[in-house]
């Protein structure tokens, strides 16, 4: 499935999900990183760890609608797979995720703007992998 | 106001999700897709995402705590190890699956897409067992 190339767009998203994770760390004192925050909320603690955890989750779902009232129509979802590797897939990243310590949020923006050498490989680890993964897919296999 | 700040905050997160286009798993993955149906979007989110934070971080870890805690709680641990290289993996094999990361697929959850709910719970079930299999 094709999509459109959207620069702009996607830098200033970008920039402001850099604003959030540097507002995160100036309010509360924390990484801003999406497997970090739902797996401490699946998981509570104290009450005042568990707060900001559902706080986060909570506007991150407000996304699409905050979206909806500034465009008029939601955000585009496509999904290019069937449930079967859809599943296989969140499964996957599940365990990755939690071994590894953290996802593209958590390593890829906070972890590489604090110049983390574990972030940074981490990061490099899983581009690669998405890439092969992506490549072996769509061209050796042609699904 | 410390609790609305932080509701705002995951609201910029997720509203940045939404405009950058990494809600769209088709998107995320076709930059992956270089061969075929590239869209190089998500280098320009992690551009922008990586350089404010990078500009932000200085500037807000020179406080003494942050606002509302007593103390910045920054990982320490800074070296790779195994464990991380190998999630990692896992996690990309898994990414270039389904074309779903958490913080695509969190604010997307939002819609109530069917596919998007039953992402989420695949991966808290893999969450939740690699916990369990660790924990021991």
């Amino acid at each position: 499935m094709e999509t459109t190339f959207t620069p702009f767009a996607s830098l200033a998203g970008g920039a402001m999900i850099g604003l959030a994770a540097v507002l995160l760390m100036l309010l509360r004192g924390r990484i801003l990183g999406a497997t970090g925050i739902l797996s401490g909320a699946l998981r509570p603690s104290d009450p005042q760890d568990w707060t900001w955890r559902v706080l986060m989750l909570t506007g991150m779902l407000c996304g699409p609608w905050i979206y909806f009232a500034a465009v008029g129509t939601l955000p585009a979802i496509d999904v290019p797979v069937s449930t079967g590797p859809l599943l296989l897939g969140g499964v996957l990243v599940g365990i990755g995720v939690t071994l590894g310590n953290g996802c593209t949020s958590g390593h890829g923006v906070c972890g590489l703007a604090r110049l983390s050498p574990r972030s940074m490989s981490a990061t490099v680890t899983f581009m690669i992998a998405t890439g092969l993964t992506v490549y072996v897919l769509r061209h050796m296999l042609g699904v | 106001m410390r609790n609305l700040l932080t509701l705002l905050t995951g609201m910029l997160f997720g509203t940045g999700i939404a405009i950058s286009g990494m809600i769209n798993p088709a998107k995320v993955l076709n930059f992956f897709d270089v061969a075929g149906a590239w869209d190089p979007s998500l280098a320009f989110v992690m551009g922008g995402a990586v350089v404010v934070a990078f500009i932000g971080f200085r500037i807000v870890l020179r406080r003494t705590r942050p606002v509302f805690e007593p103390t910045f709680k920054v990982p320490s641990n800074r070296a790779p190890d195994a464990r991380l290289l190998i999630g990692s993996g896992v996690f990309g094999i898994g990414w270039g699956i389904a074309g779903f990361c958490p913080g695509g697929a969190l604010p997307a959850l939002g819609t109530g897409n069917l596919d998007v709910i039953l992402f989420v719970a695949a991966l808290i079930v893999g969450m939740v067992f690699t916990r369990m299999i660790t924990s021991h």
